[in-house]
Protein backbone atom coordinates (compact mmCIF):
# COMPACT_ATOMS: atom_id res chain seq x y z
CA UNK A 1 0.00 0.00 0.00
CA UNK A 2 1.12 3.84 -1.20
CA UNK A 3 1.51 5.17 2.81
CA UNK A 4 3.78 1.98 3.57
CA UNK A 5 6.21 2.55 0.55
CA UNK A 6 6.19 6.55 0.03
CA UNK A 7 9.70 7.66 0.58
CA UNK A 8 9.92 9.11 4.26
CA UNK A 9 8.86 12.40 4.35
CA UNK A 10 10.77 13.29 8.14
CA UNK A 11 13.41 11.40 10.06
CA UNK A 12 10.52 11.65 12.87
CA UNK A 13 9.27 8.47 15.17
CA UNK A 14 5.94 8.79 14.56
CA UNK A 15 6.43 8.01 10.82
CA UNK A 16 8.24 5.29 11.38
CA UNK A 17 6.44 3.48 13.92
CA UNK A 18 3.20 4.06 11.48
CA UNK A 19 5.32 2.57 8.41
CA UNK A 20 6.20 0.14 9.85
CA UNK A 21 2.79 -1.41 10.43
CA UNK A 22 2.78 -0.66 14.21
CA UNK A 23 -0.61 0.08 16.01
CA UNK A 24 0.22 3.84 16.86
CA UNK A 25 -0.85 5.87 20.13
CA UNK A 26 -0.66 9.10 20.36
CA UNK A 27 -1.94 11.47 22.80
CA UNK A 28 -2.51 14.91 24.00
CA UNK A 29 -0.60 17.04 26.34
CA UNK A 30 -2.88 19.68 28.35
CA UNK A 31 -1.20 22.83 27.64
CA UNK A 32 0.07 25.20 30.99
CA UNK A 33 -1.35 28.06 31.92
CA UNK A 34 2.36 28.82 33.00
CA UNK A 35 5.90 30.43 32.05
CA UNK A 36 7.41 27.73 33.78
CA UNK A 37 8.80 24.12 31.25
CA UNK A 38 9.11 21.61 34.73
CA UNK A 39 5.01 22.05 34.17
CA UNK A 40 5.29 20.36 30.68
CA UNK A 41 7.87 17.99 31.36
CA UNK A 42 5.83 16.95 34.75
CA UNK A 43 2.66 16.25 32.43
CA UNK A 44 4.61 15.05 29.38
CA UNK A 45 6.46 12.37 31.69
CA UNK A 46 3.50 10.83 32.62
CA UNK A 47 2.75 10.05 28.46
CA UNK A 48 6.65 9.11 28.44
CA UNK A 49 5.89 5.31 28.06
CA UNK A 50 2.64 5.33 26.90
CA UNK A 51 2.56 7.60 23.71
CA UNK A 52 4.34 7.61 20.82
CA UNK A 53 3.58 11.43 19.98
CA UNK A 54 2.32 13.94 21.95
CA UNK A 55 0.56 16.80 20.72
CA UNK A 56 0.83 20.06 21.52
CA UNK A 57 -2.54 21.95 21.05
CA UNK A 58 -2.90 25.32 19.73
CA UNK A 59 -5.31 27.43 21.91
CA UNK A 60 -8.01 24.83 21.94
CA UNK A 61 -11.41 25.50 22.43
CA UNK A 62 -10.12 29.50 21.77
CA UNK A 63 -8.48 29.49 25.33
CA UNK A 64 -5.40 30.57 25.82
CA UNK A 65 -2.47 28.52 27.19
CA UNK A 66 1.56 27.91 26.73
CA UNK A 67 2.03 28.28 22.80
CA UNK A 68 2.15 24.97 20.77
CA UNK A 69 5.75 25.85 19.31
CA UNK A 70 6.66 26.82 22.78
CA UNK A 71 5.58 23.46 23.90
CA UNK A 72 6.95 21.43 21.10
CA UNK A 73 10.31 22.75 21.59
CA UNK A 74 10.50 22.17 25.18
CA UNK A 75 9.66 18.42 24.42
CA UNK A 76 12.13 17.51 21.01
CA UNK A 77 14.74 18.86 24.01
CA UNK A 78 13.67 15.85 26.00
CA UNK A 79 13.87 13.16 23.29
CA UNK A 80 10.10 13.40 22.19
CA UNK A 81 8.34 13.58 19.44
CA UNK A 82 5.71 16.36 19.62
CA UNK A 83 3.13 16.73 16.91
CA UNK A 84 2.61 20.52 16.68
CA UNK A 85 -0.64 21.74 16.18
CA UNK A 86 -1.36 25.02 14.16
CA UNK A 87 -4.63 26.22 13.79
CA UNK A 88 -5.53 29.24 11.48
CA UNK A 89 -7.79 30.86 14.09
CA UNK A 90 -5.06 33.22 15.25
CA UNK A 91 -1.97 33.43 12.33
CA UNK A 92 -2.40 34.65 8.78
CA UNK A 93 -0.08 32.81 6.34
CA UNK A 94 2.91 34.79 7.22
CA UNK A 95 2.93 33.94 10.69
CA UNK A 96 1.62 30.31 10.18
CA UNK A 97 4.86 29.74 7.83
CA UNK A 98 7.43 31.48 10.00
CA UNK A 99 6.26 28.87 12.75
CA UNK A 100 6.29 26.19 10.35
CA UNK A 101 10.20 26.93 9.68
CA UNK A 102 10.87 27.58 13.72
CA UNK A 103 9.21 24.26 14.80
CA UNK A 104 10.91 22.35 12.09
CA UNK A 105 14.28 23.79 13.24
CA UNK A 106 14.05 22.72 17.02
CA UNK A 107 13.16 19.04 15.74
CA UNK A 108 9.74 19.33 15.32
CA UNK A 109 8.73 16.96 12.96
CA UNK A 110 4.90 16.14 12.81
CA UNK A 111 2.32 18.86 12.18
CA UNK A 112 -0.97 18.90 12.84
CA UNK A 113 -3.07 21.50 10.67
CA UNK A 114 -6.28 22.53 11.60
CA UNK A 115 -9.32 25.55 11.41
CA UNK A 116 -9.62 25.69 14.82
CA UNK A 117 -12.51 26.73 17.21
CA UNK A 118 -13.98 30.35 16.24
CA UNK A 119 -13.17 32.73 19.17
CA UNK A 120 -16.63 32.32 20.75
CA UNK A 121 -16.13 29.07 21.59
CA UNK A 122 -13.17 30.46 24.43
CA UNK A 123 -13.13 32.89 26.97
CA UNK A 124 -11.89 35.80 25.47
CA UNK A 125 -14.99 36.61 22.68
CA UNK A 126 -14.11 39.53 22.07
CA UNK A 127 -10.67 38.54 20.14
CA UNK A 128 -10.07 38.96 16.22
CA UNK A 129 -11.07 36.04 14.17
CA UNK A 130 -8.20 35.75 11.48
CA UNK A 131 -8.92 32.42 9.20
CA UNK A 132 -6.26 33.68 6.84
CA UNK A 133 -6.06 30.25 5.54
CA UNK A 134 -8.34 27.39 6.07
CA UNK A 135 -7.10 24.32 6.91
CA UNK A 136 -6.54 22.80 3.42
CA UNK A 137 -4.86 25.66 2.40
CA UNK A 138 -2.67 24.94 5.11
CA UNK A 139 -1.93 21.61 4.70
CA UNK A 140 -1.21 22.86 1.07
CA UNK A 141 1.50 25.32 2.31
CA UNK A 142 2.87 23.20 4.45
CA UNK A 143 3.39 20.46 1.48
CA UNK A 144 4.77 23.07 -0.63
CA UNK A 145 7.12 24.26 1.41
CA UNK A 146 8.24 20.85 2.49
CA UNK A 147 8.32 19.49 -1.63
CA UNK A 148 8.72 22.10 -3.52
CA UNK A 149 11.20 23.95 -1.06
CA UNK A 150 9.57 27.52 -1.62
CA UNK A 151 6.92 29.56 0.60
CA UNK A 152 3.58 30.19 -0.68
CA UNK A 153 5.39 33.33 -2.26
CA UNK A 154 7.46 31.31 -4.61
CA UNK A 155 10.96 32.48 -2.40
CA UNK A 156 13.23 29.68 -1.81
CA UNK A 157 13.85 28.12 1.25
CA UNK A 158 17.67 27.80 1.61
CA UNK A 159 16.67 24.26 4.15
CA UNK A 160 13.35 23.09 3.68
CA UNK A 161 11.40 21.50 6.72
CA UNK A 162 11.19 17.94 6.88
CA UNK A 163 7.63 17.35 8.61
CA UNK A 164 4.71 14.64 8.53
CA UNK A 165 1.71 16.11 7.61
CA UNK A 166 -1.47 15.63 9.91
CA UNK A 167 -4.91 16.62 9.40
CA UNK A 168 -8.04 16.34 11.63
CA UNK A 169 -11.41 14.80 10.68
CA UNK A 170 -14.75 14.49 12.30
CA UNK A 171 -16.90 11.66 10.88
CA UNK A 172 -19.67 12.22 13.26
CA UNK A 173 -21.44 15.31 12.40
CA UNK A 174 -23.19 16.58 9.37
CA UNK A 175 -23.14 16.82 6.87
CA UNK A 176 -21.95 13.09 6.40
CA UNK A 177 -22.26 12.05 2.81
CA UNK A 178 -19.89 14.59 2.53
CA UNK A 179 -17.19 13.97 5.18
CA UNK A 180 -15.21 10.83 3.53
CA UNK A 181 -14.71 13.57 0.73
CA UNK A 182 -13.32 16.45 2.51
CA UNK A 183 -11.27 13.60 4.22
CA UNK A 184 -10.12 12.79 0.32
CA UNK A 185 -9.41 16.39 0.02
CA UNK A 186 -7.46 16.84 2.34
CA UNK A 187 -5.05 13.89 1.75
CA UNK A 188 -4.75 15.53 -1.46
CA UNK A 189 -3.92 18.52 -0.18
CA UNK A 190 -1.38 16.67 1.77
CA UNK A 191 -2.28 14.52 4.61
CA UNK A 192 -0.28 11.79 5.78
CA UNK A 193 -1.95 10.83 8.68
CA UNK A 194 -5.26 11.63 10.47
CA UNK A 195 -6.51 12.31 13.87
CA UNK A 196 -9.97 12.08 14.28
CA UNK A 197 -12.87 13.55 17.12
CA UNK A 198 -13.28 11.70 20.52
CA UNK A 199 -15.00 8.60 18.49
CA UNK A 200 -17.61 7.50 21.12
CA UNK A 201 -20.15 5.84 18.58
CA UNK A 202 -18.13 3.01 17.04
CA UNK A 203 -21.34 1.94 14.15
CA UNK A 204 -20.90 5.57 12.99
CA UNK A 205 -17.42 5.32 12.70
CA UNK A 206 -17.34 1.34 11.02
CA UNK A 207 -20.03 2.84 8.59
CA UNK A 208 -17.36 5.95 7.72
CA UNK A 209 -14.20 3.29 7.84
CA UNK A 210 -16.32 1.42 4.85
CA UNK A 211 -16.77 4.83 2.85
CA UNK A 212 -13.13 5.33 3.19
CA UNK A 213 -11.89 2.17 2.27
CA UNK A 214 -14.67 1.74 -0.52
CA UNK A 215 -12.33 4.91 -2.07
CA UNK A 216 -9.56 3.69 -1.47
CA UNK A 217 -8.04 6.13 0.91
CA UNK A 218 -7.33 4.13 3.67
CA UNK A 219 -4.16 3.25 1.49
CA UNK A 220 -3.02 6.92 1.35
CA UNK A 221 -3.63 7.67 4.85
CA UNK A 222 -2.93 6.82 8.23
CA UNK A 223 -5.72 6.71 10.24
CA UNK A 224 -5.49 7.82 14.06
CA UNK A 225 -9.25 7.49 16.16
CA UNK A 226 -9.36 10.36 19.08
CA UNK A 227 -10.74 8.16 22.20
CA UNK A 228 -10.49 10.01 25.48
CA UNK A 229 -12.21 8.84 28.78
CA UNK A 230 -15.80 10.55 30.27
CA UNK A 231 -15.60 11.45 34.01
CA UNK A 232 -19.16 11.31 34.76
CA UNK A 233 -22.18 11.83 32.84
CA UNK A 234 -22.59 15.40 33.91
CA UNK A 235 -19.25 16.12 32.07
CA UNK A 236 -20.29 13.38 29.01
CA UNK A 237 -23.72 16.39 28.85
CA UNK A 238 -21.07 19.40 29.38
CA UNK A 239 -19.09 17.92 26.37
CA UNK A 240 -21.69 16.99 24.06
CA UNK A 241 -23.10 20.79 24.80
CA UNK A 242 -20.14 22.57 24.83
CA UNK A 243 -17.64 21.32 23.20
CA UNK A 244 -18.00 21.79 19.29
CA UNK A 245 -17.66 19.04 17.14
CA UNK A 246 -18.39 16.18 20.11
CA UNK A 247 -20.83 13.63 19.25
CA UNK A 248 -21.97 11.28 22.57
CA UNK A 249 -24.85 9.01 21.89
CA UNK A 250 -27.00 8.35 24.96
CA UNK A 251 -26.09 4.94 25.09
CA UNK A 252 -23.04 6.12 26.67
CA UNK A 253 -24.29 8.84 29.04
CA UNK A 254 -26.77 6.58 30.44
CA UNK A 255 -24.33 3.88 31.23
CA UNK A 256 -22.32 6.72 33.30
CA UNK A 257 -25.62 8.11 34.41
CA UNK A 258 -26.14 4.20 36.17
CA UNK A 259 -23.09 3.40 37.38
CA UNK A 260 -23.17 4.07 41.28
CA UNK A 261 -21.08 7.09 42.67
CA UNK A 262 -17.57 6.73 43.35
CA UNK A 263 -16.95 4.25 40.04
CA UNK A 264 -17.95 6.57 37.75
CA UNK A 265 -14.50 7.10 36.69
CA UNK A 266 -13.52 3.83 36.54
CA UNK A 267 -16.55 3.49 34.22
CA UNK A 268 -15.10 6.35 31.88
CA UNK A 269 -12.21 4.59 31.68
CA UNK A 270 -13.41 1.03 31.16
CA UNK A 271 -15.82 2.72 27.97
CA UNK A 272 -12.75 4.50 26.73
CA UNK A 273 -10.45 1.18 26.78
CA UNK A 274 -13.41 -1.04 25.04
CA UNK A 275 -13.88 1.84 22.49
CA UNK A 276 -10.14 1.25 21.66
CA UNK A 277 -10.21 -2.51 21.52
CA UNK A 278 -13.12 -2.16 19.15
CA UNK A 279 -11.73 0.72 16.38
CA UNK A 280 -8.38 -1.44 17.03
CA UNK A 281 -11.27 -4.05 14.78
CA UNK A 282 -11.37 -1.69 11.98
CA UNK A 283 -9.55 -2.34 8.55
CA UNK A 284 -8.31 1.04 7.85
CA UNK A 285 -7.48 2.06 11.40
CA UNK A 286 -3.71 2.81 12.24
CA UNK A 287 -3.79 3.76 15.63
CA UNK A 288 -5.22 5.74 18.27
CA UNK A 289 -5.17 9.47 19.41
CA UNK A 290 -5.83 9.72 23.21
CA UNK A 291 -7.41 13.39 24.50
CA UNK A 292 -8.05 13.54 27.96
CA UNK A 293 -8.11 17.28 29.41
CA UNK A 294 -5.87 17.33 32.53
CA UNK A 295 -6.15 13.28 33.13
CA UNK A 296 -2.69 12.41 31.97
CA UNK A 297 -2.66 9.52 34.27
CA UNK A 298 -6.37 8.32 33.23
CA UNK A 299 -4.34 8.06 29.59
CA UNK A 300 -1.45 6.08 31.12
CA UNK A 301 -3.61 3.75 32.54
CA UNK A 302 -6.13 3.69 29.52
CA UNK A 303 -3.52 2.25 27.06
CA UNK A 304 -2.23 -0.45 29.79
CA UNK A 305 -5.71 -1.38 29.99
CA UNK A 306 -5.96 -1.57 25.90
CA UNK A 307 -3.05 -4.04 26.20
CA UNK A 308 -1.32 -1.48 23.78
CA UNK A 309 1.95 -1.42 25.95
CA UNK A 310 4.83 -1.41 25.94
CA UNK A 311 5.31 0.71 23.04
CA UNK A 312 8.18 0.04 20.04
CA UNK A 313 10.38 3.45 21.63
CA UNK A 314 10.61 4.53 25.27
CA UNK A 315 11.51 7.84 25.77
CA UNK A 316 14.60 7.45 28.22
CA UNK A 317 14.00 8.91 31.64
CA UNK A 318 15.59 12.24 32.17
CA UNK A 319 15.13 15.61 34.24
CA UNK A 320 15.78 18.05 31.29
CA UNK A 321 15.25 20.70 34.16
CA UNK A 322 18.80 19.88 35.42
CA UNK A 323 20.62 20.24 32.78
CA UNK A 324 22.12 23.80 32.87
CA UNK A 325 20.85 24.57 29.25
CA UNK A 326 17.99 26.54 30.23
CA UNK A 327 17.46 25.29 34.14
CA UNK A 328 16.08 28.15 36.20
CA UNK A 329 18.55 29.22 39.03
CA UNK A 330 20.67 29.66 36.29
CA UNK A 331 18.19 32.15 34.84
CA UNK A 332 18.05 34.12 38.11
CA UNK A 333 22.14 33.78 38.74
CA UNK A 334 22.40 35.86 35.53
CA UNK A 335 19.60 38.03 36.36
CA UNK A 336 21.77 38.72 39.85
CA UNK A 337 25.00 39.25 37.79
CA UNK A 338 23.25 41.86 35.66
CA UNK A 339 22.62 43.73 38.50
CA UNK A 340 25.79 43.95 39.46
CA UNK A 341 27.32 44.65 36.29
CA UNK A 342 25.23 47.52 35.47
CA UNK A 343 25.50 49.13 39.19
CA UNK A 344 28.80 48.77 38.27
CA UNK A 345 28.68 51.09 35.28
CA UNK A 346 26.87 53.38 37.34
CA UNK B 1 -34.11 37.25 -3.41
CA UNK B 2 -32.43 34.09 -0.97
CA UNK B 3 -35.66 31.72 -1.98
CA UNK B 4 -33.52 31.55 -5.21
CA UNK B 5 -30.85 29.79 -3.34
CA UNK B 6 -32.67 26.98 -3.14
CA UNK B 7 -33.09 26.39 -7.32
CA UNK B 8 -29.11 25.74 -7.60
CA UNK B 9 -30.15 24.62 -10.89
CA UNK B 10 -30.95 27.69 -11.89
CA UNK B 11 -28.47 30.05 -10.32
CA UNK B 12 -25.96 27.52 -12.36
CA UNK B 13 -27.40 28.73 -15.60
CA UNK B 14 -28.45 32.17 -14.00
CA UNK B 15 -24.52 31.97 -13.77
CA UNK B 16 -23.08 30.49 -17.05
CA UNK B 17 -24.70 32.94 -18.98
CA UNK B 18 -23.87 35.81 -16.97
CA UNK B 19 -20.37 34.70 -17.83
CA UNK B 20 -20.75 34.17 -21.35
CA UNK B 21 -21.78 37.80 -21.38
CA UNK B 22 -18.85 39.14 -19.35
CA UNK B 23 -16.61 37.32 -20.86
CA UNK B 24 -17.74 38.64 -24.45
CA UNK B 25 -17.82 42.33 -22.85
CA UNK B 26 -14.44 41.96 -22.27
CA UNK B 27 -13.03 43.63 -24.81
CA UNK B 28 -15.15 46.71 -24.26
CA UNK B 29 -14.03 46.46 -20.55
CA UNK B 30 -10.48 46.78 -21.88
CA UNK B 31 -11.48 49.75 -24.44
CA UNK B 32 -13.31 51.85 -21.59
CA UNK B 33 -10.63 50.87 -19.17
CA UNK B 34 -10.96 48.26 -16.40
CA UNK B 35 -10.48 50.54 -13.04
CA UNK B 36 -13.18 52.86 -14.74
CA UNK B 37 -15.71 49.19 -15.07
CA UNK B 38 -14.33 48.59 -11.89
CA UNK B 39 -15.93 51.56 -10.48
CA UNK B 40 -19.16 51.07 -12.31
CA UNK B 41 -19.83 47.80 -11.63
CA UNK B 42 -19.12 47.31 -7.79
CA UNK B 43 -22.08 49.04 -6.07
CA UNK B 44 -24.80 46.95 -9.02
CA UNK B 45 -22.54 43.56 -8.31
CA UNK B 46 -22.90 44.28 -4.49
CA UNK B 47 -26.28 44.74 -4.34
CA UNK B 48 -27.67 42.36 -6.69
CA UNK B 49 -25.13 39.69 -4.91
CA UNK B 50 -25.76 40.56 -1.06
CA UNK B 51 -29.81 40.10 -2.24
CA UNK B 52 -29.21 36.39 -3.37
CA UNK B 53 -26.08 35.49 -1.87
CA UNK B 54 -25.39 37.33 1.26
CA UNK B 55 -21.78 38.59 -1.13
CA UNK B 56 -19.13 39.35 1.20
CA UNK B 57 -17.45 41.12 -1.86
CA UNK B 58 -14.07 39.11 -1.63
CA UNK B 59 -13.81 39.89 -5.63
CA UNK B 60 -12.81 36.02 -6.35
CA UNK B 61 -16.24 34.76 -6.42
CA UNK B 62 -16.07 30.81 -6.70
CA UNK B 63 -19.93 30.66 -5.93
CA UNK B 64 -20.39 28.46 -8.67
CA UNK B 65 -17.75 25.72 -7.33
CA UNK B 66 -19.12 25.64 -3.78
CA UNK B 67 -22.75 24.84 -4.46
CA UNK B 68 -24.12 28.32 -5.37
CA UNK B 69 -23.58 28.91 -1.70
CA UNK B 70 -21.27 32.25 -1.05
CA UNK B 71 -18.27 30.27 1.40
CA UNK B 72 -17.53 33.82 2.48
CA UNK B 73 -20.47 33.48 4.66
CA UNK B 74 -19.07 30.92 6.80
CA UNK B 75 -18.19 32.89 9.87
CA UNK B 76 -14.65 31.16 9.89
CA UNK B 77 -14.29 32.49 5.79
CA UNK B 78 -13.78 28.56 4.96
CA UNK B 79 -13.58 28.05 1.06
CA UNK B 80 -12.92 24.36 1.22
CA UNK B 81 -15.27 22.71 3.12
CA UNK B 82 -16.93 22.73 6.84
CA UNK B 83 -14.98 23.01 9.92
CA UNK B 84 -15.54 19.88 12.62
CA UNK B 85 -17.71 21.96 14.49
CA UNK B 86 -21.22 21.47 12.78
CA UNK B 87 -23.66 21.13 14.98
CA UNK B 88 -26.11 17.81 15.20
CA UNK B 89 -28.96 19.83 13.86
CA UNK B 90 -26.57 21.18 10.88
CA UNK B 91 -26.50 24.58 11.97
CA UNK B 92 -23.08 26.45 12.83
CA UNK B 93 -20.84 26.29 15.44
CA UNK B 94 -20.48 30.26 15.50
CA UNK B 95 -23.73 31.37 14.91
CA UNK B 96 -26.46 28.67 16.24
CA UNK B 97 -29.74 29.74 14.60
CA UNK B 98 -27.63 29.60 10.68
CA UNK B 99 -27.56 26.52 8.77
CA UNK B 100 -24.32 25.60 8.30
CA UNK B 101 -23.73 26.88 4.68
CA UNK B 102 -21.64 24.12 4.06
CA UNK B 103 -24.12 21.64 4.57
CA UNK B 104 -26.79 23.86 1.86
CA UNK B 105 -23.45 23.82 -0.18
CA UNK B 106 -22.92 20.16 -0.23
CA UNK B 107 -26.96 19.22 -0.84
CA UNK B 108 -26.90 22.44 -4.02
CA UNK B 109 -24.17 20.70 -5.38
CA UNK B 110 -25.31 17.73 -6.05
CA UNK B 111 -28.47 19.16 -7.87
CA UNK B 112 -26.12 21.16 -9.90
CA UNK B 113 -24.78 19.44 -13.47
CA UNK B 114 -21.85 21.74 -14.56
CA UNK B 115 -20.13 22.69 -11.59
CA UNK B 116 -21.54 20.19 -9.03
CA UNK B 117 -18.37 18.44 -8.99
CA UNK B 118 -16.45 21.23 -8.70
CA UNK B 119 -16.94 20.86 -4.79
CA UNK B 120 -13.73 18.36 -4.85
CA UNK B 121 -11.73 21.03 -6.15
CA UNK B 122 -8.84 22.98 -3.78
CA UNK B 123 -9.42 26.40 -3.36
CA UNK B 124 -6.41 28.43 -3.44
CA UNK B 125 -6.50 30.85 -0.67
CA UNK B 126 -8.36 34.50 -0.70
CA UNK B 127 -6.65 36.99 -2.29
CA UNK B 128 -7.11 39.52 0.30
CA UNK B 129 -5.95 43.02 -2.34
CA UNK B 130 -9.40 41.88 -4.29
CA UNK B 131 -11.49 42.65 -1.45
CA UNK B 132 -14.43 44.67 -2.42
CA UNK B 133 -13.58 44.99 -6.22
CA UNK B 134 -15.88 43.48 -9.05
CA UNK B 135 -15.78 39.85 -9.40
CA UNK B 136 -17.13 40.40 -12.68
CA UNK B 137 -14.50 42.96 -13.76
CA UNK B 138 -11.79 40.39 -12.14
CA UNK B 139 -12.85 37.31 -14.32
CA UNK B 140 -12.46 39.36 -17.13
CA UNK B 141 -8.43 40.83 -16.62
CA UNK B 142 -7.97 37.38 -14.94
CA UNK B 143 -6.95 38.31 -11.42
CA UNK B 144 -9.40 36.00 -9.86
CA UNK B 145 -7.26 33.23 -10.91
CA UNK B 146 -3.71 34.58 -9.89
CA UNK B 147 -2.75 32.44 -6.82
CA UNK B 148 0.78 32.65 -5.05
CA UNK B 149 3.68 31.53 -7.19
CA UNK B 150 4.33 28.52 -4.72
CA UNK B 151 1.37 27.13 -5.18
CA UNK B 152 1.34 27.45 -8.84
CA UNK B 153 0.56 24.25 -10.80
CA UNK B 154 -1.38 22.31 -7.64
CA UNK B 155 -4.12 24.90 -7.96
CA UNK B 156 -6.14 22.69 -10.59
CA UNK B 157 -5.77 19.46 -8.78
CA UNK B 158 -9.40 18.30 -8.78
CA UNK B 159 -10.26 14.62 -6.79
CA UNK B 160 -12.92 12.99 -8.24
CA UNK B 161 -15.54 12.48 -6.01
CA UNK B 162 -16.87 8.47 -5.52
CA UNK B 163 -20.08 7.40 -3.82
CA UNK B 164 -22.07 11.23 -4.59
CA UNK B 165 -24.17 10.79 -7.62
CA UNK B 166 -23.82 14.09 -9.36
CA UNK B 167 -26.38 14.61 -12.66
CA UNK B 168 -23.76 14.25 -14.82
CA UNK B 169 -20.14 13.10 -14.28
CA UNK B 170 -16.96 15.59 -14.98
Amino acid sequence: MEKYTSPAKSAGRLEQILKAGHFAVTSELSPPDSADPAEVYEAANILREVSDGINATDGSGAHCHMSSVGICSLLTRADYAPILQISCRDKNRIAIQGDILGAAAMGVMNILCLTGDDVTAGDQPQAKRVFDLDCIQLLRTARIMRDKGVFLSGRELTTPPKVFLGAAANPFIPPKDWRPLRLAKKIEAGADFIQTQYCYDVPMLVEYMKRVRDMGLHEKVFMLIGVGPLRSHRAAEFMRNNVPGVHIPDSIVDRLKKTPKGKKRAEGNKICTEIIQQVREIEGVDGVHLMAYRQEEAVAQIVADAGLLPRPYTVPEMNPMESDYFAMPAIEASMGKYDTMFKAQA
Amino acid sequence: MRWLQNHPKTLESMYGSTKWLIKKMGPMFEKIGNEKVDRWFRKPEEWSKQAMFDCQMCGQCVLHSTGMTCPMTCPKNLRNGPCGGVRQNGHCEVKPDMKCIWVEAFERSTQMGTWGADMMMIQPPVNRQLEGSSAWVNMVTGADQDVPTGWIGLNTITVLPKGIDYPTAK
